[in-house]
């Protein structure tokens, strides 16, 4: 019997916290004219470790810690490598663009450290009611970064819709766990699905399934649980998007792949229509709905509902494939849209000079590296071959029609042959000429220069785009690996709860 | 030589990439960015010349092939290869790098790393989709080959250039989707995207035959928004009128044409021939048609759209001939018309760049001023129009005659009728810009005739369109040997690949 420390099963969170916590304390016993910038870098390194740490974990055998409720698999690790990616990016962006007089850059970071301890400790759970409060600690710290923004009215307007929303949202969900609990008696996911199928009040399941999905979808913004979207995007600093579009989405993405493919496998026929309606919903409403925006935030608000509905076409593939499409398209989004947040806040400024499509024109006359950048992350949202974009609708359309949803399919490429509409827009936007009167009218917004933290977020993003689109092949084989930790493990005996050092044999 | 062999393929497609990130890093001074895309594009037709130097022409199949493992699930491969059909096909795309770079030479002052990064990356998808035998890699090249383009477009157009940039993408964008679904159906049905994996499969009729027919469809409708065929030519216009000179030259023609040979026929023979009936009709409608609007065109680089229309239609008559003869004389045409347009490109970018204006009422009496340019203008218009001993007579003579003996001689007269209007709209063409009295714009300016540099490149086209004009023999075998007999399975005209050395054994 191999035992394994509880306290490995949470190492990455460990970090996390500890790195959180440090950021928080010196930042608050220091002088308050000392920057606050060395923190940032702080954050970054503990961003880092939890990587490594997360990667340790593929070393341990696959099983739960804490009495069954924290599993570490190669699904856990996926995510968690994921995630911490994107924080690290998002952090190292946020160091360059944030403004230096902020004496609040300390608690940004404390906040962006801890929302990705709850994001990492949501794609472990393996106990609903963890899930509800990883659920929580993360979304408390994006609601206040939500807001940051406090001298425009529309930072506060963005986190106060975002709070409301999200609330409610997670309410369904935590009515949607009650029920389950009521009809199961057990709140433990593994528990709940062997005695799922024979529950007496099947009614009560499905009330309970309908309830926790629309908190989920809610969270991963899929039509018609979008609406906050585009002004919360709108609202929030820059950098913050780039982790808001991204981190929680992947973190909800993958406590949906949990609830639906682990928790209810035998109630596929039910929630398989659902997605199949939220999916063709999200992606034509998206896509619409971008085709109008002039605001360029809005507009890949919108782009993100659709792509929300494209990977939510691979949940109709069967077992594995499916999770395994979803899994990568998770990685292949994130890679491009955090790339392409990122190429706006420099271009644009924390204070968004540059808030509409035709502002971005001339951008490659101005900033060769910065407008190539923009054209290069939008032709992966296009889904040009060769990137990332390619591969996550590739994989996620192939799924949906090994699972035998072809009509989906063909409303997903239709919908990707309109989006390329409003990307080329923008990109095309970029790729012209400056205007002569933009550059006497408004004193031609100058371009931020790009410093190094900046720099290695941009590589880090351009390099994970062009590795998905490239070489997709050690990704996918991990998403796949996680796949089968994921269909895998309910079959296996499952710890009795009050025998608390027992742990199920890997 | 065993390795280089190996290798070759990858190099003339890796090379320009590589190219294209040195220009990305180097700074902006003194031309650099310029002779190294000349260097480049220069090292990649020198590679490119390589394949028929060791190309054996006594091999039916596909030569030079390489065949890795690329990606596991789902199984693509890095299968690339050259038979007849596309090693001149590449060699062309090699001859026209360094004819883009000096095209661009003058013509791009600002932004030089972006264009020629772009230019090189568009050199790269292009042979990319010559070579690729496996459907995946090829539909990857084929899309890319979209991007450069389009950003090129809209950074350099002369007027309107995003909106020439996003028809043209959209137009071949969407329906690219379809050409997706379809290739992946092909996948989901078989587990491969070999190209002779699937040949195999289709020729013995393991598909139903209704969703096949769909399949073939989508592949078709692709290729022909591609060329353009007749009613799809609607981007045509707006992109010649905007593209920069170097990418213009190479925006339509040979990436359709060569699909709808090699992947339309190739792989779904019985379905191309029950459609050949419209597509030959939509050909000669396009023959004429594009003829009559170039006609009446004032603006030269409409003029040419309307011409590539019409005579990128009499190749597709010719591969919808289905006719042996037909796709020799179509293959033949593409090539010479790869080096006939892009001369005239050449050329026309040159008036363009000294006089600013593609109003042709504007030019006349340029003769005298510009001799060279004159000269050499009338001997790539003659040659586009199909004058003997040139090199568009090749071609057009075979399909002419393929299609007149073969196929159907009613359209065959039509389409006649459309080369002689193509003769009629060239000369006239020729005559306003260059010939009667002279205009104020002649007279406005010191003449500047070609440089050192475009002279190096467009006499060495000229003699090239002398030499396709005279010892066609030199390609023709070759080409013969890529109409492999699989596509030719159920054919009425040729059952085997006949050894044939002239034009004239193969009409017969």
């Amino acid at each position: 019997m191999n035992q394994v420390p509880d306290i490995y099963r949470i190492l990455p969170e460990v970090i996390l916290t500890l790195t959180g916590v440090a950021i928080m304390l010196t930042d608050a016993t220091l002088a308050p004219r000392v920057a606050r910038r060395p923190l940032g870098w702080v954050g970054a390194l503990g961003t880092t470790l939890a990587l490594w740490a997360s990667l340790w974990q593929l070393s341990l055998p696959v099983g739960t810690g804490f009495y069954g409720t924290v599993e570490t698999s190669p699904f856990t690790v996926f995510f968690h490598v994921l995630i911490c990616g994107i924080v690290l990016v998002a952090l190292l962006l946020s160091l360059d663009t944030l403004p230096e007089d902020s004496h609040h850059q300390g608690e940004y970071y404390a906040l962006v450290v801890f929302g990705a301890v709850g994001m990492c400790l949501l794609t472990g759970a393996v106990e609903l009611l963890l899930v509800f409060i990883a659920l929580e600690i993360s979304s408390i710290a994006t609601y206040v970064l939500a807001g940051w923004r406090k001298s425009t009215g529309r930072g506060p307007e963005a986190a106060i819709k975002y709070f409301l929303l999200g609330s409610f949202a997670t309410a369904f969900l935590l009515y949607g766990v009650a029920l389950i609990f009521g009809a199961t008696g057990t709140t433990q996911i593994y528990e709940i699905a062997q005695t799922v199928s024979g529950a007496k009040n099947q009614s009560l399941v499905l009330a309970a399934l309908a309830l926790m999905l629309v908190g989920i979808l809610f969270k991963v913004s899929a039509a018609p649980f979008h609406v906050w979207t585009p002004d919360v995007y709108e609202g929030s600093p820059s950098p913050v998007v780039a982790l808001l579009s991204t981190a929680p989405k992947a973190a909800a993405f993958a406590l949906l792949l949990r609830v639906v493919y682990e928790m209810f496998p035998t109630l596929r026929a039910v929630w398989i229509p659902m997605l199949w309606v939220v999916a063709v919903l999200s992606m034509t409403v998206g896509n619409l709905a971008a085709l109008r925006q002039q605001n360029v935030k809005r507009m890949l608000a919108y782009s993100s509902i659709a792509h929300a509905g494209y990977l939510l076409a691979a949940f109709a593939g069967l077992g594995a494939s499916g999770i395994a499409a979803a899994s990568f398209y998770t990685a292949a989004y994130a890679a491009m849209n955090v790339g392409i947040f990122a190429v706006i806040t420099v271009a644009s400024g924390y204070d968004e000079t540059l808030p509409l499509v035709q502002d971005f024109r001339g951008l490659i006359y101005r900033s060769p590296l910065l407008g190539s950048l923009l054209i290069f992350f939008l032709v992966s949202l296009v889904g040009i071959p060769f990137t990332g974009g390619f591969f996550g609708k590739f994989y996620s359309f192939t799924a949906a029609v090994g699972g035998g949803a072809v009509w989906l399919a063909i409303i997903g490429l239709l919908n990707s042959g309109l989006a390329a509409a409003y990307y080329l827009r923008l990109a095309l936007a970029a790729a012209q000429k400056p205007s002569p009167e933009s550059s006497r009218g408004l004193a031609s917004p100058q371009v931020a220069q790009v410093g190094v933290a900046v720099g290695a977020a941009l590589a880090l993003a351009v390099a994970a785009t062009l590795v998905l689109g490239i070489v997709p092949g050690e990704v996918l084989r991990a998403a796949q690996a996680g796949a089968h930790t994921l269909l895998a493990i309910p079959a296996q005996p499952v710890p009795a709860r009050v025998n608390l050092v027992q742990l199920p044999t890997p | 030589m065993n390795e280089i062999n190996h290798l070759i393929l990858t190099l003339i497609v890796l090379v320009p990439l590589a190219g294209a990130v040195l220009v990305a890093l180097v700074p902006d001074r003194a031309k650099l960015p310029n002779w190294i895309a000349l260097l480049t594009t220069l090292a990649s037709f020198g590679l490119a010349l390589h394949l028929p130097a060791h190309f054996n022409s006594g091999l039916p199949g596909f030569q030079y092939e390489v065949n890795i493992p690329w990606i596991e699930s789902p199984a693509i491969f890095y299968h690339v290869g050259v038979d007849g059909l596309s090693l001149w096909l590449v060699v062309l795309t090699g001859l026209l790098g360094p004819i883009g770079v000096v095209a661009s030479w003058n013509a791009i002052k600002d932004r030089r790393k972006v264009f020629y990064s772009l230019f090189l990356v568009q050199q790269t998808a292009m042979v990319g989709v010559f070579v690729s035998l496996d459907l995946m890699l090829y539909y990857g090249f084929w899309e890319l080959s979209l991007v450069p383009m389009a950003i090129l477009i809209a950074m350099y157009g002369r007027k309107d250039g995003p909106k020439a940039a996003m028809k043209f993408f959209l137009f071949t964008f969407i329906p690219s989707a379809p050409l997706l679904v379809a290739i992946l159906w092909l996948y989901a049905q078989t587990g491969s995207f070999d190209f002779a994996t699937l040949q195999i499969l289709i020729a013995h009729g393991s598909f139903p035959a209704g969703p096949i027919c769909w399949i073939a469809f989508a592949f078709l409708f692709a290729f022909a928004v591609k060329v353009p065929v007749f009613p799809l030519h609607g981007w045509l216009a707006d992109t010649f009128c905007e593209a920069p000179v170097a990418l213009a030259m190479v925006v339509a023609g040979k990436l359709g044409l060569y699909s709808m040979l090699r992947f339309h026929i190739g792989l779904f023979p019985e379905q191309a021939r029950a459609v050949a009936p419209w597509l030959i009709a939509l050909a000669v409608v396009g023959v004429l048609y594009g003829a009559c609007l170039a006609l009446v065109q004032r603006d030269f680089w409409k003029l040419m759209a309307f011409a590539a229309l019409s005579h990128l239609s009499l190749i597709t008559l010719g591969i919808y001939g289905m006719t042996f003869g037909g796709w020799t004389g179509a293959v033949y045409q593409i090539l010479s018309h790869g080096v006939v347009d892009g001369a005239l490109f050449l050329l026309l970018g040159v008036l363009y760049d000294r006089y600013a204006t593609s109003q042709i009422d504007n030019y006349g009496g340029f003769a005298s001023k510009l001799p060279r340019t004159a000269t050499l203008f009338v001997i790539a218009s003659l040659a586009m129009i199909g004058l003997p001993m040139l090199s568009g007579f090749v071609g057009e003579f075979l399909i002419l005659s393929n299609t007149f003996l073969g196929v159907n001689k009613g359209w065959a007269i039509a389409a006649t009728l459309g080369v002689i209007l193509g003769a009629a709209y060239m000369l006239w063409l020729v005559q306003r810009l260059f010939y009667g009295p002279e205009s104020a714009l002649a007279t406005s300016k010191a003449p500047c005739d070609l440089h050192f540099r475009e002279r190096a490149i467009l006499w060495p086209l000229a003699v090239l369109m002398l030499v396709m004009g005279l010892a066609p023999s030199i390609w023709l075998p070759t080409i013969q040997t890529g109409m492999h007999p699989p596509q030719l399975k159920g054919s009425v005209v040729v059952r085997s690949i006949p050894a044939v050395s002239s034009p004239g054994e193969v009409l017969r």
